[in-house]
């Protein structure tokens, strides 16, 4: 499942109940408030306080919860802030139970597991945007119209949601950023006039949505005629779960010097291997600059970095050693 | 009296000029005294304060929020002074506007990327060291080794046309000294400034580049729209002024490194896996990237000291390569060390976007030499290039033993 926010929680598997894996990328729940109804925001900080990975706006982490399912959230804080990150969460009744731990049990001080950051939906260069959200959609548009202020860029922000009560950071945006944004709740409006907003095409327009599957259709259908990377939406693929995390020990066999190590939950792969004396050259060990890389001759790894992109992390073929773990109960390592 | 002044630092005062001939050619010195001295230095001649230190280069590295690229990384505040050509989008750049252009070239180079690569350039290594031992065992192994490889694997992979490519070195030459003061190295280069940069700005357009190089991709990631037109040619410019001196000065130090210690090479010759971890311990070693500048954005504490805002801070990335307190025997180039998390090519958000195509490079002409050279040793004195940034390199003697 890749995508952002509690909207995409339909679909994903609930994974067996026990804590979060203690490794690297373990963070404490600093902070959790209602933003909204139905909404609570997070605020994750490290154990230790250190900073976190860098992020750009539209990034998501992976959020693997005690309970044993994993999500995926959009960071919706701010980057200049490298000490915290901030995420918003939608209660689904429908979904898998994720959501449902967030609002029901997650408490400060508990620790969660998290992956990335990585962003599918980056923020390109333009001189306008068009930025159309549907309810818990907004969290990856909150920086990026930050950044578009940053940016000295021409923007408008087209908000849509049930009802204005559920519409989270309505406020502060309004506050903000005045007559860019429009505030649409459907019980006071009805559902966004999309023809009306994308119906002519704009080449100096770049346009994004996030938000329910219906949204970002309609969203594709109004900008059918509008020119080829236009627009840009954070997609969501139901079908595809992320995998269950794994919190209990997992073999690595180093096949070349014929050596195996046991990683158990408190070390990273890159810690045991080396422990088992395998040299390997790492630099960032946040998973962000791609030094670590090792080749993956069996077994499923559990992909954690910022760097691989889809296809590359479906491959199976190579993984960063200073994040990344294992699916399964065996892992066989070019090394 | 706020509790931060009552704690403040007055720090040690250094005269010295870490962009003398002298110190330029042999740097360690310096760099030891700078490290003894305190977590901050003030440079009284340029007034910056500097940074020798491993802990403290780390933390200036990777808090991009604190200490700006965008003001410039040389001593040049382009806040108030104007840059010697238009700024890079990479290097002297700050978030929101590095945004796009390092997330392009970040995907063009990154690992898997690269990895159609090593193939082409195992067979570009073969070829050129085959030649160079058809020429006799003696030779300078910095002109035939250190800037031939480089200069055939990585203008192809970028896809530069065949003519001018010795262009780039005296370009790379050029740009690292303007990061220093306006010396007598940037003086010496005045002439050649103009020419230069209309034959590398005459590269980064569409119309030069073949199909299917970085450079090609660099294009077709602007008609994506993931980049601006306007960005791409300067995009395609950081590489060819970042991508090439750079490399040739981190294979020199290996070579140099491996000439002067036997065992070493016989360690690498008897485990050729090690290569991209020699690599990396040369690059520890020597740092061939000595100093970048950054600009405090706000004042900034370190340790005590208080660092105005919008003055410069000089890291010396060199003497945290260095640090005792962060590297056992630091002095020493050793294979069985663990060079993992030195800064010779930065750390953060600005760290070599090129490390990936470095160390592919090193590997490909070390695991051929590897397999080719029984042993290798200096024949004369080395010679050092002066250069404001860089630990280069003009001559490498050497006489080799073939297998």
């Amino acid at each position: 499942m890749v995508g952002t926010s509690a909207v995409a929680d339909a679909g994903s598997g609930v994974g067996p109940g026990r804590s979060a894996p203690r490794n690297a990328a373990t963070l404490t729940v600093s902070a959790k408030e209602d933003v909204a109804e139905g909404v609570v925001s997070l605020t994750l900080i490290h154990p230790s306080g250190a900073r976190l990975p860098d992020w750009t706006p539209g990034s998501h982490i992976d959020l693997a919860l005690p309970e044993g399912t994993t999500r995926q959230y959009s960071l919706c804080g701010d980057r200049w802030d490298a000490y915290t990150y901030r995420i918003a969460v939608l209660r689904e009744p429908a979904g898998g139970g994720g959501s449902a731990y967030v609002h029901d049990r997650l408490r400060p001080g508990d620790r969660v597991g998290v992956g990335g950051p990585r962003n599918h939906f980056p923020l390109v260069p333009s001189e306008k945007y068009l930025f159309i959200v549907g309810g818990i959609g907004i969290t990856p548009l909150l920086p990026m119209v930050r950044q578009a202020e940053l940016l000295g860029a021409d923007w408008q922000l087209l908000y849509g949601g049930r009802t204005r009560s559920s519409m989270a950071f309505r406020e502060e945006l309004t506050a903000a950023y005045g007559e860019r944004v429009h505030i649409v709740p459907q019980d006071e409006f009805g559902l966004l006039d999309l023809a009306a907003w994308l119906g002519t095409p704009r080449p100096d327009t770049k346009a994004y949505c996030c938000g329910p599957a219906p949204l970002l259709a309609a969203a594709e259908a109004a900008c059918a005629s509008w020119p080829p990377y236009a627009l840009r939406v954070e997609r969501f693929t139901a079908g595809e779960q992320a995998a269950p995390v794994r919190d209990t020990a997992f073999e690595v066999e180093l096949r070349r010097t014929g050596r195996f190590v046991t990683v158990t939950p408190d070390l990273s792969v890159l810690e045991a291997v080396r422990r088992a004396g395998a040299d390997v050259l790492s630099s960032c060990e946040q998973g962000t600059c791609g030094t670590c890389l090792t080749p993956v001759l069996e077994g499923q790894p559990d992909h954690r970095d910022s760097v691989l992109a889809d296809h590359e992390r479906a491959a199976n073929d190579c993984m960063f050693l200073c994040v990344s773990r294992s699916c399964g109960e065996r892992l066989v390592l070019d090394l | 009296m706020t509790e931060a002044m009552e704690r403040a630092v007055v720090p040690p005062v250094s005269d010295a000029d870490p962009f003398a001939h002298d110190v330029l050619m042999d740097p360690e010195p310096l760099h030891e005294a700078l490290r003894e001295a305190g977590s901050v230095v003030y440079l009284s001649r340029y007034d910056v304060h500097a940074l020798a230190r491993y802990e403290q280069v780390h933390a200036a590295l990777v808090d991009w929020q604190h200490f700006e690229s965008g003001s410039g990384v040389g001593l040049a505040n382009f806040r108030h002074e104007k840059p010697w050509r238009p700024p890079s989008l990479l290097l002297e750049a700050d978030p929101p506007r590095h945004d796009a252009p390092r997330r392009v070239l970040r995907e063009i180079l990154a690992p898997p990327a690269l990895r159609r690569l090593r193939t082409a350039w195992t067979a570009v290594a073969e070829e050129l060291v085959e030649q160079v031992l058809a020429g006799g065992a003696e030779f300078d192994a910095f002109a035939a080794l250190a800037e031939a490889f480089p200069l055939r694997a990585f203008p192809d992979a970028v896809g530069l046309g065949p003519d001018g490519r010795e262009n780039l070195l005296p370009y790379g030459n050029m740009a690292f000294n303007a990061f220093g003061p306006r010396n007598d190295l940037v003086a010496a280069d005045a002439h050649r400034v103009a020419e230069l940069s209309v034959w590398v700005n005459a590269q980064c357009t569409r119309e030069a580049l073949s199909e299917d190089g970085f450079g090609a991709q660099i294009w077709a990631a602007a008609d994506r729209g993931d980049l601006t037109h306007e960005q791409a040619p300067l995009v395609l410019r950081s590489l060819l002024t970042a991508g090439v001196d750079t490399t040739v000065h981190g294979l020199a130090a290996c070579l140099y490194a491996f000439a002067t210690h036997p065992e070493e090479w016989q360690r690498l010759r008897e485990r050729p896996e090690l290569a991209r971890a020699a690599f990396d311990e040369a690059v520890r070693w020597q740092s061939p990237v000595q100093t970048f500048f950054r600009t405090a954005t706000t004042e900034v504490t370190i340790d005590g000291t208080v660092i105005p805002a919008d003055t410069k801070i000089l890291m010396f990335l060199g003497a945290a390569n260095r640090d005792p307190e962060r590297w056992s025997d630091p002095d020493r180039f050793d294979l069985t060390r663990d060079p993992s998390g030195h800064v010779g090519f930065g750390m953060g958000l600005h760290q070599c976007i090129g490390q990936h195509v470095a160390r592919l490079e090193a590997e490909a002409l070390l695991t051929v030499l590897a397999r080719r050279v029984e042993r290798i040793e200096l024949t004369g004195t080395p010679h050092r290039h002066p250069n404001n940034t860089l630990r280069s390199w003009a001559s490498l003697p050497v006489r080799v033993q073939p297998v």
